[in-house]
């Protein structure tokens, strides 16, 4: 359950082929092991070392630095209200001081019912629609207290389903390349020639003089 | 209020040229079908038909000032990379977290494949073969918008081997972050792509287009910068420079938010526009909200000083605004009313750049923390008139010697120019001063006020109840 499972080990392995070093996909594939499990666990962060080639400490330390990194279960939504100025200005205190009484937890907890975890967020890019908030990382612009209970209402029924999936998916479209469309990931140490388009260009400039 | 319900906060009243902004009136304007039918990939085309260095020099000629922050031109960045070294990378910064800032998201959300076209032209330019498109984690619709969209052009063959059948090949690779906002610091980044913290490197190299990813030559640019040259190729730096001024060429775009009427994202003129145009402008924000007073302003994102009324006629013209005692950093005005509690409103901004911090540096890590702390009694009406030249104390060990501010006639205030020195690797440790500084030198009255002259009561008299 914790460690990655057989298909997402192919999803990890897909990550992994774009980077000229495995090393990079650490970041994808913690999110990889949280969307599978809803947190990330110590033999999900285990399992990605193994993948990635590196010392399980090494993905500890970088996961930890992260904030949407959660490292034990959080609510099936994850409510982030903003509390950075342009939504202060515009009553974000009042909002999350509501949104505790509502959910009856204080920032950082879950309700009673495990289905909402709050929290204050910092500056979320949607400063011109303060206040605002994300559940799952996914937008609500010039939240007001009556707004928000109808939100969290419709969320906990699951009206929302369709458009908020659980906590731990962030998107849900994956980026392919078509195996004859692809460059390839070289490592940088393989090359040492400036690339074609560039090589070429020189020779035929050289040539025309 | 906003104009395009699929563009939330964007608004594009008046007749103003669009540059990056051209797509956003049109509800499917991020599939490969609009984009195309619009004109998409034509500037891919046009520079596909000349050499790299023509179009590097196109780009030079142009001065695309970068729209991340520094304002460093994206021309003469290409141009770092040292001779002869291979292989050269470009990692796109998409992981805005600047307090205020409103503008990357949308322009990956509403026309990805624009910034995807603008990734293919930068590196046919620079030699780059390998592209990194990185962006911040919190930001689901934007990846999946990008992800889509690169989707589609690799099936279309815009992107991959033998683009549109010339000899340029090259992998766009979508990369997601985790929420860090010092990421967005360009090393920082680097260093998360690499599957690290994402920690600052130390300086010198200064330029991560000598040593970037992987040690090897690397330009990271903005995503507006580089949402700029699909426009670019096809119209040519001359129609690009007789927008805005000779030093500030072409369009930005900007959000503004706050006690306005009408917040929104605005794509203006570089160089000419003013804060006044914006704040009180009809085609802008249309003044302050319930026919309040302006009472300051951050002009550039969290990380810049604050203006007052008296700045408002300043155009946004970087030099213009770095003499005036501020930047203006990623193009995000918040503007504060005269209701506002302004102790509390820096809080808001210190608070980030305290939680943001990465810990590296001690004077970032222990004195934006001291900052929260000691504003944070001061605006509970806890603190004394000894924490407020504290602050001073603390801001002097992140940046020593003078603080840029803005002038004022009223206290009799001449600016300090930017920028400070500082004694920390990356601009946050300066950041969670900024609020401070700015808001203790020009409204200073408003922290005396909040202070409350605590009693000193011996021991012996309290354990004795006498008080």
């Amino acid at each position: 359950m914790s460690r990655l499972t057989e298909a997402n080990v192919i999803v990890a392995k897909e990550i992994m082929g774009r980077y000229p070093k495995a090393r990079s996909a650490t970041i994808p594939l913690l999110h990889l092991s949280q969307q599978q499990n809803g947190y990330v666990t110590n033999e999900a962060m285990a399992h990605v070392a193994e993948l990635v080639g590196a010392t399980s400490a090494e993905i500890l330390g970088t996961a930890t630095f992260y904030e949407m990194f959660k490292f034990e279960p959080v609510g099936k939504y994850l409510v982030n209200i903003c509390g950075t100025m342009s939504c202060a200005l515009l009553g974000a205190e009042e909002l999350i001081h509501h949104a505790e009484q509502k959910l009856g937890v204080k920032v950082g907890g879950t309700s009673a019912d495990g289905m909402v975890t709050l929290e204050r967020a910092e500056c979320q890019a949607a400063c011109t629609e303060a206040p605002c908030l994300q559940a799952n990382y996914r937008f609500r612009y010039r939240m007001t207290p009556q707004a928000l209970d109808t939100f969290i209402d419709d969320l906990v029924a699951g009206r929302l389903d369709g458009e908020i999936p659980p906590h731990g998916t962030v998107a849900r479209v994956r980026q392919h390349i078509p195996a004859d469309r692809g460059v390839g990931a070289v490592a940088p140490e393989a090359v040492d020639d400036a690339p074609l388009w560039v090589s070429a260009a020189a020779t035929s400039t050289e040539a025309s003089k | 209020m906003t104009t395009y319900p699929w563009a939330v906060g964007y608004i594009d009243d008046g007749d103003r040229p669009k540059v990056v902004t051209s797509r956003f009136h049109l509800e499917d304007s991020y599939t490969l079908e609009r984009y195309v039918a619009t004109g998409g990939y034509d500037g891919l085309k046009a520079a596909l038909g000349r050499t790299p260095t023509a179009v590097h020099d196109d780009v030079k000629a142009a001065t695309v000032l970068g729209r991340g922050g520094a304002g460093f031109p994206a021309g003469t960045k290409w141009g770092l990379t040292p001779q002869g070294v291979w292989p050269r990378y470009l990692v796109v910064n998409g992981d805005e977290s600047e307090p205020g800032t409103y503008k990357d998201r949308l322009l990956m959300e509403r026309d990805p494949h624009q910034l995807i076209e603008g990734c293919l032209i930068a590196s046919y330019a620079a030699g780059l073969s390998q592209c990194f498109l990185y962006i911040r984690g919190e930001m689901a619709l934007a990846q999946e918008r990008v992800a889509t969209a690169l989707n589609e052009a690799y099936a279309a063959g815009y992107v991959g081997k033998n683009i549109l059948g010339s000899d340029f090949s090259i992998d766009i690779v979508l990369h997601w972050g985790a929420g860090a906002y010092v990421v967005g610091e360009e090393t920082a980044l680097i260093e998360s792509l690499e599957g690290k913290r994402g920690e600052p490197r130390l300086k010198p190299p200064f330029f991560p287009a000598a040593v970037g990813l992987y040690g090897r030559p690397t330009i990271v640019n903005n995503v507006e910068t580089l949402a700029n040259l699909p426009w670019l190729m096809v119209n040519g730096s001359v129609a690009y420079t007789a927008i805005g001024t000779v030093t500030s060429p072409g369009t930005r775009m900007v959000a503004v938010s706050g006690h306005v009427r009408r917040p929104g994202v605005y794509e203006i003129i570089n160089g000419t526009t003013t804060f006044r145009d914006l704040v009180y402008g009809e085609e802008f924000c249309q003044g302050i909200r319930e026919g309040n007073e302006l009472k300051a302003f951050v002009p550039g994102g969290g990380s810049a000083p604050w203006f007052t009324p008296e700045q408002l006629d300043l155009p946004f013209e970087g030099k213009l605004v770095g003499a005036a005692g501020s930047m203006l950093g990623s193009g995000a005005i918040m503007v504060m009313d005269h209701t506002t509690d302004i102790p509390a409103a820096a809080l808001t901004l210190t608070r980030f750049y305290a939680h943001e911090s990465c810990g590296q540096c001690t004077p970032c890590r222990e004195g934006a923390t001291w900052l929260e702390r000691v504003l944070s009694r001061v605006v509970d009406g806890r603190g004394t008139h000894a924490d407020l030249d504290q602050m001073f104390e603390i801001g002097e060990s992140i940046c020593p010697g003078t603080f840029p501010h803005a002038a004022s006639t009223e206290l009799g205030l001449v600016a300090a120019p930017f920028p400070y020195k500082m004694t920390t690797i990356c601009f946050v440790g300066p950041s969670a001063y900024v609020p401070v500084h700015s808001a203790l030198t020009l409204f200073r009255s408003e922290f005396d006020a909040k202070i409350v002259e605590r009693k000193r009561i011996p021991v012996s008299a309290q354990a004795a109840g006498a008080h």
